[in-house]
């Protein structure tokens, strides 16, 4: 089993150019900023939103094919989809809503009933069959809303944002529990998020695009160690300088040449963590090879750590314990020096 | 908090508004002969003109619905040249003369009319001077109301449901009947209401087309009208049945209209 989609579209200001597979039994999180596209690409493979050019191939049949003319439409793809504020109808009971795709894929009244009120016991929402969607909590429409995106035996399974709707004492625990269901589903599983955590803890793999193209994929850990995008160094928390590399050093386009232990040729990026960068009032003695001065634009308490923001010739993000910050006497504004080693300055293809 | 300071002119202008409302509303119920009321309702022709009223509004609000939804929902979700113009046609009545509407009937439906004509030769249907006339007529002036108030809860619903339910395999029909219908029914229950509160007052373009035979084309206000001159006390009996059905269908919309206050 396995999809695989080239989805080209514009909508608005939006253009859209992504590649996406997902492959047998593998949950994939699409991970993106707001305005990324990443709900009008889950709208393509459901059939909701055209095609300009590309294709959609689900187990090698075809939904969509702009080139062959191929079109299937959203109600004969074996999609199912959990949308973002669930959109439960409101005037039918839970079960009623959970037996609707069962109904429409053709089965009886009884056992379309049947089938509903078993997925309601799965979900653990079997004493609510007949309450309206009202009465249930966020959480609660939450397991409606996929025990009735599952009922009808999807192939493929797209959540859109499926916890944004969610206040954050109940997330976690709707989380762990999506995780749960999610895993008993054998069929292909995309989630879009906008939550970097979620992405972590839903899926095996992460596809992140920013502006309707693809910035990396890779599994959560691979990510993390070497960001390709400043959105992805921002979620991840480490400073991501790109530049030319030349035996050792990193030259940046705008001037600055930073030294980096692993630096041989080509484009590349070079990561730095917040916590290898010095701060110093005066300009520092001994080894390091990157010193810069600089003024500390932003300081800011996360956790137990401080991080300050600082502009200077290579702007980066440095980590402090908050001890070490009141030892600087640091405000905002403050004229400070940035030192950081040329190991400790991560170095990879671009 | 500061009090609102009213200027007086604005004040004395919407009393004079008021009373020219209330005043007509306080003579029909003062003037009525509460006394009489149970003999002039049960009268025969009364009786006959209350009954045929009934039939007539609730058969024009059936059709009503029947053709206007199919119509509201093309007006509200296809984009088509010429949309505006058809829209504005077919909600025409609304502003038009009844009694212009009535004769416009006549001359489309009518023994000579452009369909009239073909009707009555090939079939032998005549629907002018009839009670079908009277239907007919109601509709023509009451199924706008429908129209315009359906189209504006379709605009107005959240669409996505919609699509919900198409990636949960339902048909175009079933997502229109399962879905579509049952989450705009408050607009639709508005509609029908107004319009059918608008078939069972119409007077014009009724006695225009289907003229006034007790027992076949005359409705209430027909009766209203023609006992006033006979009978003036039946005519304010039923006059103030005719306001009280005002009065219940404004506080069935009195969400619609009256806010929720």
């Amino acid at each position: 089993m396995s999809l695989e989609a080239a989805i080209r579209l514009s909508l608005g200001v939006l253009d859209l150019d992504m590649e996406l597979t997902i492959g047998e039994g593998e949950v994939v999180a699409l991970l993106g900023p707001n305005g990324a596209g990443k709900t009008t690409l889950l709208r393509a493979m459901a059939g909701l939103v055209g095609l300009e050019a590309g294709h959609v191939r689900l187990d090698g049949q075809v939904l969509e094919d702009v080139a062959t003319g191929h079109y299937v439409p959203t109600e004969r793809r074996p999609v199912g989809v959990v949308f973002q504020d669930y959109l439960l109808f409101p005037h039918l009971s839970v079960v009623d809503n959970v037996a609707f795709g069962i109904r429409s894929r053709g089965a009886g009244r009884r056992a379309a009933r049947e089938k509903a009120v078993r997925w309601l016991d799965r979900v653990g929402l079997g004493s609510y069959a007949s309450a309206k969607p009202a009465e249930l909590s966020g959480g609660q429409r939450q397991r409606v809303a996929l025990a009735r995106a599952l009922a009808p035996d999807p192939r493929l399974l797209l959540l859109d944002e499926p916890l944004a709707a969610l206040d954050v004492t109940t997330r976690a625990e709707v989380r762990r529990d999506l995780k749960d269901h999610l895993a008993t589903f054998p069929g292909l599983r995309l989630v879009v998020t906008h939550d970097p955590l979620e992405a972590a803890t839903l899926a095996d793999r992460l596809v992140v695009m920013e502006n309707g193209r693809l910035v990396q994929t890779g599994t959560v850990a691979e990510v993390t160690a070497r960001p390709r995008s400043q959105y992805v160094a921002d979620l991840v928390g480490v400073n991501l300088l790109k530049g030319r590399a030349d035996h050792g050093f990193v030259r940046m386009p705008d001037g600055p040449v930073v030294a980096a232990a692993g630096a041989e040729s080509g484009e590349v990026f070079a990561v730095i963590h917040p916590r290898a960068v010095a701060v110093h009032r005066q300009r520092p003695e001994g080894s390091p090879r990157n010193v810069w001065p600089g003024r500390a634009s932003g300081i800011e308490l996360i956790g137990d750590r401080v991080r300050v923001r600082i502009d200077s010739e290579v702007r980066v993000v440095a980590e402090v314990t908050p001890a070490a910050l009141k030892e600087l006497d640091l405000d905002e504004g403050g004229e400070v020096w940035i030192s950081f080693k040329a190991t400790d300055v991560g170095v990879y293809p671009a | 908090m500061r009090r609102q300071s009213v200027p007086i002119v604005v004040i004395a202008l919407a009393t004079i508004g008021v009373a020219f409302f209330v005043l007509p509303l306080l003579g029909l119920v003062l003037r009525a002969p509460w006394g009489n009321a149970a003999r002039s309702l049960s009268e025969p022709e009364t009786l006959e003109a209350l009954k045929l009223s009934l039939v007539a509004s609730l058969s024009a609000t059936g059709i009503a619905l029947v053709l206007g939804v199919p119509m509201a929902w093309i007006y509200a979700r296809l984009e088509f040249p010429g949309r505006a113009v058809l829209r504005a046609l077919t909600t025409l009545p609304m502003v038009l003369p009844p009694v212009v509407g009535g004769i416009a009937l006549l001359l489309a439906f009518g023994r000579r009319g452009l369909l009239g004509s073909w009707l009555d030769t090939t079939f032998g249907i005549t629907l002018p001077f009839t009670t079908a006339g009277v239907i007919m007529a109601e509709t023509f002036v009451a199924m706008p109301f429908l129209i315009l108030t359906v189209e504006a809860g379709l605009r107005s619903m959240d669409r996505r449901y919609e699509e919900a339910a198409r990636t949960l395999g339902a048909s175009r029909w079933r997502v229109f009947a399962q879905v579509t219908l049952p989450l705009i029914g408050p607009s639709l229950f508005a509609g029908a209401v107004l319009c059918w509160a608008r078939a069972l007052g119409e007077f014009g373009a009724t006695i225009t087309f289907a003229g006034n035979f007790p027992g076949i084309t005359q409705t209430m206000p027909l009766a209203v009208y023609l006992l006033l001159e006979t009978n003036p006390e039946a005519s304010f009996v039923l006059s103030l049945v005719l306001l009280l059905i005002s009065l219940l269908v404004l506080i069935g919309l009195r969400h619609r209209w009256l806010g929720t206050a």
